[in-house]
Order: structure tokens, then sequence, then C-alpha cells
């Protein structure tokens, strides 16, 4: 029986992880994510979870820490934001070529400088190519869900990769809404027992981690992670089919809403998808034929699913929370139009950059967007395909 | 778009307005709607105007922008008047609560030509001789109950009776301050 309740972002996926009751969760705090490791500490301390909680002095020895567990053949979980993330950075490497599932609620806020607490996508769009799957959540449910079957994705064990659940800082992580949770029982069950093909402390079956690895190997083994990284998109989509069987909650590589016969698209990941969903029933109630591609999986990107979901538009938008810095568009403006190339012709494709630092997205700034690509349709021209939506310029 | 009632709260850092927002929030999940209850973020000091938000529908909500045009603004501390635009984007079939002595034709003046409703209370002198400290924000909750109807007297009293009962097992004295400060409130508010 799924028990209704109302729980900011971070509590949800605090109860998530003291439900999974993990080996090790090593964390260090960092706005937004802060309140995670707070009130899993808080359950570590009232005895109801097993779980061996340190307190470690930085991001990059949180992550340390969660290696070191995981690869001794424990479950470790951890949670940051921005500039810890950053900090974690070279271990992220670490943990996803040694083929360890690590867990990670990554509440996504800008990095500094200048300095700001605040959401947009530039922590975690950095992290897009350490090698761990990253999974996408509009709102406090989504971001409980995805965290439960991250931990089953990641140790499937033709997966055996890490993965961070991204979720949008303080948007998501600190508003009070609406959400069902699963039954401690029913998330014991769905995520069972974890039993890691191979570990450090199998004394019958010994082994070493990270030796060097030299021109000889180096190249064949990043050619294999390369290889489970693609194969992973059945298991991510099998294990959303058990999680629907239990929770009657579908999720898929992405969400598409009201794309069936959409001729106007916007491409979109986390909180700001829930606004714009508003935003194509308004238009929809007036005859536009608009629709939303919401990105849950982000890595690995699914390339054939997406094309073919957008194939049929004239024009989409594709929005990021993140820019790149190169005057060629934001990370998933550049991941879609390279999936569409020689896939698909006549889409016309434009980039918006928004919401940077947590400037907030109204339904109006929406909007725009959506007359911009009904200009588009209308004129057969697109006048710029860099754009930033919602920023003072001049 | 859905329905949904929008509310605004203004306040200073430390007199509990996100908490009010959240507790607004909560009282209308136990009637069994969709609710979001949140602050604006900023730099969080003692005294620095800020606001709160909360969100009530009856279908799950999914904008997840601040408010911009609510239906119920709540002023928590008068002296916001003088600094901050509280009426900005307000709805003119909604109506404003200021926390003041003062009636709501002596408020007017200072709300920059708002022409819908205008409510006041004092909730300051409520929670002084009811809980016996300044904690404005309950008597402020009952207020806006009241003025926006999203639920009903009884139902948020009995509400709040569990939601106290279960917050303060061991102190029952400040459940009773409470109830008897949210009661007062719902029959103190002027102008509606």
């Amino acid at each position: 029986m799924a028990i209704r309740d109302k729980l900011s972002g971070n509590e949800a996926v605090s109860i998530a992880m003291k439900q999974i009751n993990p080996d090790v969760v090593a964390a260090y705090p960092i706005t937004p994510s802060t309140e995670v490791p707070q009130y899993f500490s808080q359950y570590a301390a009232d005895g109801l979870v097993d779980t061996e909680f340190v307190a470690v002095e930085s991001e990059h020895s949180a992550m340390s820490a969660c290696i070191g567990a995981q690869a001794a053949g424990g479950r470790s979980m951890t949670a940051t934001s921005a500039q810890g993330l950053a900090l974690m950075w070279e271990m992220l490497y670490i943990a996803s070529s040694y083929r360890l599932p690590i867990t990670m609620a990554t509440i996504n806020r800008a990095l500094s400088g200048p300095i700001n607490i605040h959401c947009d996508h530039s922590d975690s769009m950095g992290a897009r190519d350490s090698g761990w799957i990253q999974i996408y959540s509009e709102n406090n449910q989504e971001a409980y869900d995805n965290f439960i079957q991250a931990v089953r994705i990641g140790e499937h064990p033709d997966v055996m990769l890490p993965v961070m659940d991204c979720f949008d800082g303080f948007i998501t992580s600190h508003k009070v809404e609406n959400i069902l949770l699963m039954e401690d029982e029913e998330v014991k069950k769905f995520v069972g027992k974890y039993n890691p093909p191979y570990h450090l402390m199998d004394k019958a079956n010994p082994m070493s981690m990270g030796p060097l690895s030299l021109p000889m190997y180096y190249f064949e083994s990043k050619r294999q992670q390369a290889e489970v990284m693609k194969n992973c998109i059945k298991v991510i989509e099998e294990v959303a089919a058990d999680f629907e069987k239990v929770t009657g909650r579908k999720y898929g590589l992405f969400e598409e809403y009201k794309m069936d016969d959409a001729e106007v698209a916007i491409v979109i990941i986390n909180s700001t998808a829930g606004t714009a969903k508003e935003v194509v029933d308004k238009l929809r109630s007036q005859g536009v034929k608009a629709g939303l591609l919401k990105i849950r999986v982000y890595r690995p990107f699914p390339v054939e699913q997406i094309v073919k979901a957008l194939s049929g538009c004239k024009a989409i938008a594709v929005m990021d929370r993140a820019d790149s810095m190169n005057g060629a568009g934001g990370p998933l403006f550049t991941d879609v139009t390279s999936a569409m190339y020689g896939r698909v012709e006549g889409v016309k494709a434009i980039n918006y950059i928004y919401g940077l630092g947590g400037r907030d997205v109204k339904v109006d700034d929406i909007e725009v967007v959506y007359n911009e690509l009904l200009e588009i349709v209308k004129t057969g021209k697109v006048k710029e395909v860099f754009n930033y939506l919602g920023v003072r310029e001049g | 778009m859905s329905k949904v009632v929008e509310v605004r709260w203004h306040g200073r850092g430390g007199q509990g307005a996100k908490t009010a927002s959240e507790l607004l929030a909560a009282a209308a999940f136990n009637t069994g709607k969709y609710v979001q209850g949140f602050p604006e973020y900023g730099p969080e000091r003692m005294g620095a105007p800020i606001a709160a938000f909360t969100r009530i529908s009856d279908e799950q909500i999914r904008i997840h922008s601040n408010i911009y045009e609510p239906n119920f603004v709540v002023v928590i501390d008068e002296t916001l008047l003088d600094c901050v635009n509280v009426t900005a984007g307000l709805k003119e079939d909604g109506a404003i609560i200021v926390n003041t002595s003062k009636t709501p034709d002596e408020i007017k003046p200072s709300l920059e030509g708002y022409k819908g409703k205008v409510c006041t209370i004092d909730a300051r002198t409520i929670a002084e001789e009811c809980i016996g400290r300044n904690i404005p924000n309950t008597p402020m909750l009952a207020a806006i109950i009241k003025v926006s109807g999203v639920m009903s007297d009884d139902e948020f009293f009995n509400d709040m009776e569990d939601s106290l009962k279960k917050k303060f097992a061991n102190k029952p004295q400040v459940i009773d301050g409470n109830m008897k400060a949210i009661k007062r409130a719902v029959s103190e508010v002027n102008g509606i």
C-alpha cells in the first residue's frame, strides 16, 4: 500500500536511503544537498538503519570512502551538489572504471563563480562523460522513485556502474509537495540484497583493483566500459517495468508529453518540465500542436529512441540549464542535434540556455520559446540558433 | 491550466513565514489536497524581508516557478509595507491580510492602490495573550484559512489539534495556547 505523504525532495531521498538500508553512507555537507545526509545521520543515530555513517572531511573523501566500501563488497551511497561534485571529480572516474555501483543523489546547483547556491545543471552536466549513469527527476516523487531504481540498475550484473539521481536544488530538494512512498518491505524486496560478482574481501577469489594499465591494456578497458554503458539501456527499461508492477508509476528513458502529433516541441530536463507542461496544455486548448520531451536517462544517451520521438516535429527547442561556454550550444542541444544528424531531416532545432544560477523560469518564459517555434514553422526560417531565455542583455 | 489557489507570504527572516507556508500546505494536504510549500531562498539573514509560497489544488501541481499572481497575500510584519511592494501581481478578486492593530481603512493608503479585499488582524496581541510570546504565524495561518475558505473552521481546528498533539506531546500548555490563539484569530479578522 502506498503511503500518502508531503515531503521535500531531500526528505524523500533520505527516506529512500533509510528503506534501502545500505552498508555505508559517507557524505560531506554542501547546500542544497546537506539535508540528505543530515536526515540520514539521524536515522543512523536512532538505530533505524544498520548503516555505517561516515562523516568525512571533504567530498573527495566522501567518494573515496564509497569507493572503498563498494570495492570491499558493500552497498554505499552519498549525496552532493555543485562544488562538492567538482571536488569528487577524479574519484568519479575511479568509481565508474572500477565498475562500482555506488548510488548518489546529485542535487543540482550552479558551479561557482560567481558563488551561487541555487539551481542549474552545470555541476552534473560537467560529469556527463565520467562513466556514471545519469538519471534526472522532475519532482520529489521522481527523485524518490529514481533513487530506488538506481540501486537496481547500477547493481545489475550486466551493468555494475555507479548511478546519479539528479534533481533541482531548492526547487525540488526543498519544496514540500505530495508524494506516494512505498512500504519499507516493498523497497527492500525491490532492491534486493547486493551480491557483487567480485570484491576485494572475497578470499576464495583474490583480485586487485586499480592496477596500472599502460598502452597495452588501457584502451581495451575503456572500450569495454563504453560498451557496458550502451547496453545498460535494456536494464534501465526492465527495472522501470518491474517498478511499474509494484507502484503503478511508469518510467521510460524519457517522458513524451503530448508528442503523438506534435509539430513544435521542447526538449528539457528536470523541474522546469512541469512548468512547461502547463504551457503545452494551454497551447493545446488553443489548437496548437505542442509537445514536450523530458529527458530521464541522459547517460547513456538514448540516441535512436530520442530521434524517433522527435522525427515528426517541424521545429524543436532544446533547453539547457547549463552553458558549455563554446559559442555552439549547451550540452543537451549538442547531444540532441548530433543524434539527429544523418538520421532525420527537416526538423529545425534551436537552443535556449535558461535558469542559470537559480533564475526563476515562469510560464511566460516558456511561452516565449513556443512562440518562437511557431514563428519558425510559419516562416520556415530560424533567426537565431543559440538563444538565452530570461536574461538581461546589453 | 488546473485551478490552483496561490498564497504569497511576506515576513522577515526568523518570523516563521517559511514555516507558515508549509503549515498551510500541511493543513490543506490533510484535507486531501495537492500542495506545495516553499520559500524564496535568499541570503537568509534574521530580519531581512523574505517571501514564501503555498499552492493548493485538487489536482497534481506541476508548475515549479515562484508565485507572481497570487490569489492571497499574507503580511506577517506590517513594517514591510514601507519597503516591499506586497500587492505586486495580487489578483483583485483575491485579498491581502496584514498583521496590524490598525483597521483595513487605515492600512489601505500603504497598499499601492490595491482594489481588492483588505483584511487586518492583530496577530501580535493574540499571540502574546494566548501563547505568551509574539509568535504571529499560527494566528496568521488561521486568518488566511478564514479569508481564503480553503477549508472549514472545524476541519482546520481538528487538524491543528492533531498536529500540535503530535508535535508537543510533552508540552500540553503549548497546545492549549496555540488552539486558543487560532480560535480567537478566526473571529478577529477585520474586513472579511
